[in-house]
């Protein structure tokens, strides 16, 4: 790793932050995703989307 | 994949029509998941080990790589809202609700990094984790209309009679964003005195921007590719809730 | 016009009698200025130099909490339904509503800002340019806050929804209507101010009927 000058731990903070936020997201939004479609099948529906 | 035994559509309708819209964006998912990847990559590879220090600010230059880019995809995806909001309410359009519904929480979140990036990046060039700037005071207010956009969605039980409710709340914010800034610029300047220092950004050399824009395209397909799933889920839940209300009522026979 | 007249003096006429609604409103917004000092201490300097803001924040927090009874007793009632098959379009109505709501929620609150502003350690001139700064100011508010009504009024429970989406697009009154009194930038700073709210008012008189009908009118069905 390169040096990070005296700042290092915001620098090291701001990105694990936003790329922490920005896994946290991915990972509500595919949960989200995962639970509706679950949740469609429970219901008898497969066909994909529901078009009827 | 189900056989589709209806007539073949026009592409205008089969980009309007919800459950068409879950099919045809299957395929586009994992490419642009992968574009998403392979630029957040690179953008890191350059933030870190390929640009130079900024020789005024130092290395806390590299903050702005996330920084701007939050920032850019906050006024964006308000943008992505409001053209949405358009579309429900001139347009009428069936997935334009569906795509103002599920662009407010991600606009929330980039929001809230770019408050989060700015503030870090503000204690080591201007000592304190917050000042009441023009910049970051508006974002805050930004901040604010998102989560009262995500609330208000919330409010109405029925998500169809919310989608035009929310798309005029979406679009009176869009005509007040330009009012807010203005008003908060000259109250800032009001009582900011001169002599404080304003972080204007770094001269911008080209290794510099180099960065910066691969950075700003890794996040706007971030939220193309979550925005385009968010989509498909509503869709879905829409359709759940359909068929809740139909088994409910079957049930009650 | 005659029937804009009727439902504005029905609005008037339904604040002035039932529940004392006024009162209310009026108790708290003298009870928010009031309960400053004993959070920040009674220094009169202090005081001297926050009151404007005081007293707007006061104004700001009484017209956007007293929102829900623009709409929704209307809405429980069935009045509401009426009003949108009626001949009057409902922008209209909903203009009357802004008017009758200042007239019974703004109105009072500046003539209780004298009171305020001697518990406030406000002197004169500070106290002139206040009234002014809340004449011009608090149309906008309630324009405002008529469209967050407008949009909640189809909601299950009301509550703070209204305000919380509204407070974001007040800010700019917020900043004009204190910026018209502060001597901090000299005269024109103040002048300046107090035209741009003067011009945030008439826009958002002048917009906000027309979407809060929308509003209504697409909540309902």
């Amino acid at each position: 790793m390169i040096e990070l000058g005296q700042h290092a731990q915001f620098i090291v903070g701001a990105y694990v932050g936003v790329f922490g936020g920005l896994a946290a997201l991915v990972a509500w939004i595919l949960i989200d995703a995962r639970r509706t479609k679950r949740r469609l099948e429970e219901l008898g529906d497969t066909k994909r989307g529901g078009t009827r | 994949m189900s056989i589709e035994t209806s007539p073949k559509q026009s592409w205008w309708s089969r980009l309007a029509h919800p459950g068409q819209f879950v099919i045809w964006s299957r395929p586009f998912i994992l490419p642009l998941a992968v574009l998403t990847g392979a630029l957040f990559l690179a953008g890191l590879y350059y933030a870190f080990f390929s640009s130079p220090a900024d020789y005024q600010m130092g290395d806390t230059v590299r903050i702005m790589y996330v920084h701007v880019p939050s920032a850019w995809l906050s006024q964006f995806v308000y943008g992505t809202m409001t053209v949405s909001a358009l579309g429900t309410l001139v347009w009428r359009h069936p997935m334009a609700d569906v795509s103002m519904k599920a662009a407010a929480p991600l606009g929330a979140a980039f929001t809230a990094m770019a408050l989060f990036t700015g503030s870090l990046w503000g204690r080591p060039t201007w000592g304190t984790f917050w000042e009441w700037d023009g910049r970051m005071t508006s974002t805050l207010v930004m901040l604010f209309i998102y989560l009262g956009i995500v609330a208000l969605w919330r409010a109405f039980d029925d998500q169809l009679r919310a989608a035009r409710v929310v798309a005029i709340f979406t679009l009176v914010g869009a005509i007040n964003v330009p009012v807010i800034k203005f008003s908060v610029d000259w109250w800032s300047t009001l009582h900011q005195p001169a002599s404080v220092f304003r972080a204007d950004g770094p001269t911008v050399a080209g290794s510099i921007l180099t960065p910066l824009f691969i950075m700003f395209f890794a996040f706007t397909f971030f939220f193309v590719t979550l925005q385009l799933v968010a989509m498909r889920t509503e869709v879905r839940k829409r359709r759940v809730a359909t068929l809740e209300r139909r088994a409910a009522r079957g049930e009650a026979a | 016009m005659t029937g804009f007249s009727a439902v504005l003096r029905r609005e008037i006429r339904l604040s002035l009698s039932g529940g004392g609604e006024i009162l209310t409103l009026l108790l708290f917004f003298i009870i928010v200025g009031a309960i400053v000092p004993f959070a920040v201490g009674p220094d009169k300097e202090l005081l001297a130099r926050i009151a404007p803001g005081i007293v707007w924040i006061a104004a700001f927090l009484s017209m956007l909490l007293g929102l829900d009874r623009l709409f929704r007793p209307d809405r429980e009632d069935g009045t509401l339904a009426l009003y949108r098959l009626a001949d009057l379009p409902l922008s209209a109505m909903v203009g009357a509503k802004v008017i009758a709501h200042w007239l019974t929620a703004a109105l009072p609150l500046i003539i209780a800002s004298p009171f305020l502003a001697l518990l406030l350690a406000m002197d004169g001139p500070t106290l002139i340019r206040t009234i002014l700064s809340l004449l011009v100011g608090t149309p906008a508010l309630a324009a405002f806050g008529a469209i967050g009504a407008a949009i909640t009024a189809a909601t299950r429970r009301g509550g703070l929804i209204a305000p919380i989406l509204i407070a974001p697009l007040c800010v700019p009154v917020l900043i004009f209507g204190v910026g018209a009194i502060s001597s901090q930038g000299g005269p024109d700073q103040a002048g300046a101010a107090l035209l741009l709210l003067a011009a945030l008012s008439l826009m958002a008189i002048a917009l906000s009927p027309f979407a809060a009908a929308l509003a209504i009118d697409w909540g309902e069905d």
